[in-house]
């Protein structure tokens, strides 16, 4: 879910940092380390150490479930974005999360819950049998890791850029600490500092709109500013310019957003990527773990806020014109992805710039806990425990947990220094993340929704759907002129091909799981008790108070996101 | 250490340290303004910032101190 970062191979130090400044820095770290040494003794089972004992409330799960996305690069790169497209960038906080946000926590939690699984390629094992689940955790370990490095990279490029710090210094320091808290603590520690990183974000980042939107005289002074500074340009607008492709800076049509990230990229994220859905199998009961992504997606719809705003208020403010990377390299000036920096030194003085630089920090570190926390949960129960020793006792597998943070870790950064000489790639690897979200969602959707489809359907239809995305971005790579087929004009661009290849890919899995699925025996319904709609027994929420019941507050949500979208249509 | 401590407690002592720290350089910013000061440098951003971080620090201290019920 991350806009492509690119980064100057030789760039100057942004921001200067006093002394306070490194001291607020270096007090994170260290209240980060004791609450990982602090949870130690709380992470001693299995349970414990890769599910926080299922014990978590549903605002600590909500929160870690939406920190674990916002990672620093997530911040930095969809305000350059910002900066680019305008407001277009907001699709992906707005329609392009918070509806399948709340599918998640109505329709998908209960058959996650309910079936006790540890992990989704745990539920695909439940669900379709060994293959899908084999298929489903080898991909997601081996991605996981290796976006993990990906990250860890941009992150270490983006503080010498800012700041002027060594790259090996930044890498080493904070995958070490990530490694030590969350190898000593395990997913409970993962969480709490994710709740911990989730609120820095926002006092460190809330700042910039706040003093910006003084300045440039509220949001309509912000408009007329924007408009006298790019003339003829629309950066204002969420829906209007998108009838047509040439419409909008972004090269997209509607349809694409609509269904290509609204609907397939978006609910494949959000209800299949384990990175985020483990946070929420963590929660203490079913109630929590359905109000968790609510709750989520309620501070999701405000993170444009700190993201989306600081851009456009940076084309109303800024005396200067940020460019693309290859003209900021050749002029010496800055570039899009160095945004949120410039308004973050614009308006903070010492003090308040360790504070914002500690939030981009620390979304860094909640990023890459959540993907190494993920990472030792896959790999331990749906790779080792499946498929090497199958019979070992829980201590054992909570020490090879512990193990599997550590080599995780190493495992990113090694991939961080083959970034490093081979910057291509940090493209390949983001594609192929992309690859398997798509189908993935197809394959559980059709698992939790329809009691036909089969174990052969399932892996299939994941199988075909997966290695179609694959043909499908080959082709485009080979022959440019096949965007006309793959995103429906010539006229589309990188973003609207990433839309179209997810939503064809999803398509073919759905097709070949509904084929194979009507050609192979059934499962026989008491096998499904707990995984499908209609085998399941959901708790009534009769007896529970209205204000209490997840479906209330995911009403109000889609209300207040309505009401959004028309506002800034 | 006492066990349950609320990750509320972690959260509130730290952003306690912060407002603290970001209050009393706000506050020396006063009496020696920096050479090159921020846009906006007379709204003294840094001082309301550093009020509002230590009050919601003390108030989760407070609610979500060890052993409070």
């Amino acid at each position: 879910m991350y806009p492509a970062l690119l980064l100057a191979a030789e760039p100057s130090r942004l921001i200067s940092l006093g002394g306070i400044d490194i001291a607020i820095i270096a007090i994170y770290f260290v209240v980060v380390l004791i609450i990982g040494f602090y949870l130690k003794g709380q992470s001693s089972t299995g349970e414990d150490f890769f599910m926080a004992g299922r014990e978590m409330t549903a605002w600590i799960a909500g929160l870690s479930f939406l920190s674990a996305n916002l990672g620093s690069l997530e911040l930095m790169g969809w305000a350059a974005a910002a900066y680019q497209y305008g407001i277009l960038a907001t699709h992906w906080y707005w329609i392009g999360a918070i509806p399948a946000m709340l599918f998640l926590g109505i329709v998908m939690m209960p058959f996650y819950y309910i079936s006790k699984t540890h992990s989704v390629p745990g539920y695909l094992q439940l669900r379709f049998g060994e293959p899908s689940r084999a298929l489903s955790a080898v991909s997601f370990g081996f991605m996981t890791v290796l976006m993990s490095g990906i990250n860890m990279y941009s992150m270490a490029l983006v503080m010498k850029v800012v700041l002027g710090w060594d790259i090996n210094f930044s890498i080493w320091v904070s995958s070490i600490t990530v490694a030590i808290y969350v190898a000593l603590g395990g997913l409970r520690s993962a969480i709490f500092n994710e709740v911990l990183q989730f609120i820095l974000i926002w006092v460190g980042a809330l700042v910039i709109p706040i003093v910006g939107m003084i300045e440039a005289g509220g949001w309509d002074g912000m408009v007329a500013r924007i408009h006298q500074n790019f003339p003829g340009q629309d950066y204002t607008h969420l829906w209007s310019t998108m009838g047509s492709f040439t419409d909008n800076p972004m090269g997209i049509h509607w349809t694409g957003i609509v269904l290509g990230l609204g609907w397939v990229i978006s609910f494949g994220y959000w209800t299949t990527d384990f990175l985020v859905v483990q946070r929420v199998l963590a929660a203490k009961d079913l109630r929590a773990a359905k109000m968790a992504p609510i709750i989520g997606a309620t501070f999701k719809m405000f993170v444009p806020a700190i993201v989306i705003l600081p851009g456009l208020l940076a084309l109303a403010v800024l005396p200067f014109k940020l460019t693309g990377e290859d003209v900021a390299l050749a002029t010496g000036g800055h570039s899009y992805n160095e945004v949120l920096p410039i308004m973050l030194a614009r308006y903070c003085g010492p003090g308040l710039l360790g504070l914002g630089i500690t939030a981009l920090i620390a979304g860094f570190m909640s990023g890459m806990a959540g993907n190494v926390s993920a990472f030792a949960t896959v790999w331990t129960y749906d790779i080792y425990r499946a498929f090497w020793k199958k019979d070992a006792d829980d201590a054992h597998y909570v020490s090879m947990g512990r193990w599997c943070t550590i080599l995780g870790v190493l495992v990113s950064i090694g991939t961080a220094y083959m970034v490093m000489e081979f910057k291509s790639i940090m493209d390949y690897v983001q594609a192929l993340f992309s690859f398997f979200i798509a189908p993935l969602f197809g394959t559980v959707i059709l698992g939790m929704l329809w009691k036909r489809a089969t174990g052969p359907g399932g892996f299939w239809g994941l199988l075909s759907g997966t290695v179609a995305s694959v043909a499908m971005w080959g082709w485009v790579k080979m022959d440019p002129s096949a965007i006309r087929y793959i995103a429906l004009s010539p006229n589309a661009k990188d973003m609207a091909e990433n839309m179209y290849r997810a939503l064809w890919s999803w398509l073919i899995c759905v097709i070949v799981t509904v084929v194979v699925s009507l050609l192979t025996e059934p499962k026989p319904e008491k096998e499904l008790a707990g995984l499908v709609y209609g085998c399941t027994e959901i708790p009534s929420e009769a007896q529970v108070p209205m204000y209490q019941r997840p479906m209330f507050w995911a009403v109000i949500v889609i209300v207040v996101f309505l009401i959004l979208q028309i506002m800034f249509w | 250490m006492p066990k349950n401590i609320s990750i509320w407690f972690f959260t509130g002592a730290l952003l306690l340290i912060y407002g603290v720290l970001i209050l009393a350089t706000g506050v020396w910013a006063l009496s020696h303004p920096p050479e090159h000061p921020v846009v906006l440098a007379s709204l003294h951003i840094d001082i309301w910032w550093g009020v509002l971080l230590t009050l919601i620090g003390l108030l989760y201290c407070w609610k979500f101190a060890p052993g409070k019920e």
